[in-house]
């Protein structure tokens, strides 16, 4: 569990990107950060490895209060997966995967077996371990900096806007990677995008920020959906438009479900085996 | 011809004395210029300063640096030691602010990934940043190794031994072969330290070519796309 107590940031410019923050983020889920650019989310993010110092308040992991802990190491055991991938352009892609492995001394040996089995994990083939980042697509990249991100096989996994800069299709297909990864690992994901869609797709907790991080509401997707807590929220969620204002119309006796536009999204059928 | 035909020994001597002359300052500038490069690139009140004082020290003629440097240093005039300091200090000089240039190229964003990672500032210098600046290290090395080369012949002024003597001895006497073997030889120096330091560069820096290639491939691909549709 990661807890934020009244933790303040402050830029030496004098730009507050985060006043006085509480939140708890829950071990064994996926909790994302989405809000639009500017509003802090990332700097929450970068404050748990301490990339960032908060400038007051605490915050804790598992109950130690990170600014104790000495950076290098907190990071080494944190996976961290950035937008653009962040890979080393001169190492080659299993060099990338294992680079924290190897910095904590494991053998070389042992590194590139734990590599190749990433690699399996993430869906990559084998045979671009010798390959250097440039010469991978941007969606085969971006399951590289998954694979590095995982390779100490870390409590927490902290992803920045990881799929913002791939095609939809590819990204469509990262995520779902990413919830299928996830059901077996289990890690304490903390996901940060502007994607409302990407959020209520992959988080078991929503936090909708508004500037200076502030929290407009925190729940589950469908807890967001019915009940938005302002019209901050519902206007960012887009529940009065497109395809979230969904009515039911008859037609020829069968119950269709259109969007705010008329255009049908669906039918309506009995049971509950479309969960 | 017959003046090369018979002093073919000479060109060589002073070829093999040529390169030895050279080799040290070339060394020296880059040893010296990679920490002063990364004081000038890392902190602004070291920027100013470093570029500065290495901008005003290139400035020196290098005749007037032959005459001030031994009675600063306790050499003689004619010592070879008196020009290779002038020429490491001119490498020094030139090589500086390709190094700041070099490590300020290095991607702002890998340099963040790589401390997320977990490197220690050190190590993410060695592992890191030091390669990635390689290129346009690369790129500095390469012009001061050809002017390194060239300035040798200077050094003839005050006495060492290097091809700058053909010159000066080829025009003393009118011998336009002399100083054309002296040319040639310079040249021939010049391409052949280039040449070593490309190849180090591709046998140290493995990734810069696949990354050309990549996009080579990537433009050929688009072409191809595009002439087909």
């Amino acid at each position: 569990m990661i807890e934020f107590r009244s933790v303040t940031k402050r830029f030496p410019d004098g730009t507050s990107a985060v006043s006085n923050l509480d939140l708890v983020i829950p071990a064994h889920q996926t909790t994302v950060l989405v809000g639009s650019s500017g509003c802090g989310k990332t700097t929450i993010l970068r404050m748990i490895n301490r990339m960032v110092d908060a400038t007051s308040g605490t915050i804790e992991i598992d109950g130690d209060d990170v600014a104790t802990l000495e950076p290098v190491r907190l990071r080494r055991r944190i996976g961290y997966v950035m937008q653009n991938t962040g890979l080393l352009p001169h190492r080659r892609v299993l060099e990338n995967i294992v680079t924290v492995p190897r910095l904590n001394g494991m053998p070389k040996a042992e590194a590139t077996e734990l590599g190749l089995r990433l690699m399996d994990t993430v869906g990559l083939d084998r045979g671009l371990a010798r390959r250097y980042p440039s010469q991978l697509s941007g969606g085969q990249q971006q399951r590289v900096g998954v694979a590095r991100g995982l390779a100490v096989d870390p409590n927490i996994l902290l992803m920045d806007e990881p799929f913002g800069a791939v095609d939809p299709i590819v990204r469509a297909e990262l995520q779902t990677e990413l919830m299928r990864l996830q059901v077996t690992l289990g890690k304490t994901v903390v996901f940060v995008t502007h994607d409302i869609d990407e959020a209520f797709l992959l988080g078991d907790q929503v936090v909708i920020l508004q500037q200076h991080a502030v929290v407009a509401q925190r729940g589950t997707p469908g807890e967001i959906l019915a009940h938005p807590a302002s019209g901050f929220v519902s206007d960012f969620i887009g529940a009065e438009r497109g395809k979230r204002a969904l009515r039911i119309v008859e037609t020829n006796g069968s119950r269709v479900v259109v969007d705010a536009d008329g255009r049908p999204a669906g039918v309506l059928v009995d049971g509950k085996n479309g969960s | 011809m017959t003046w090369l035909g018979s002093n073919v020994g000479l060109v060589a001597e002073l070829s093999l004395h040529h390169v030895q002359l050279s080799l040290l300052p070339i060394v020296v500038g880059f040893v010296a210029a990679v920490p002063l490069g990364v004081l000038a690139w890392r902190f602004k009140l070291t920027r100013g300063l470093t570029l500065t004082i290495v901008g005003l020290l290139y400035t020196i003629p290098s005749l007037a640096l032959f005459v001030l440097l031994p009675p600063l240093l306790g050499i003689s005039f004619l010592s070879e030691a008196n020009v290779v300091i002038a020429l490491s200090i001119y490498a020094v000089a030139l090589m500086t602010r390709s190094a700041a240039d070099a490590f300020g190229s290095v991607d702002p964003v890998v340099r963040r990934s790589a401390a997320a990672m977990g490197y220690s500032s050190l190590g993410r210098f060695w592992a890191v940043e030091l390669p990635l600046a390689g290129p346009v290290l690369l790129a500095g090395l390469r012009v001061v190794a050809v002017s390194t080369v060239s300035l040798v012949t200077v050094g003839v002024l005050v006495g060492s031994r290097s091809l700058g003597y053909l010159f000066m001895n080829g025009l003393q006497r009118s011998i336009p072969v002399e100083i054309l073997s002296g040319i040639v030889m310079t040249v021939v120096i010049a391409l052949a330290f280039d040449g070593i330091l490309v190849l180090l560069g591709r046998l140290l820096m493995p990734w810069t070519r696949a990354e050309t290639t990549s996009r080579r491939v990537a433009r050929r691909l688009r072409l191809t796309v595009g002439g087909g549709s």
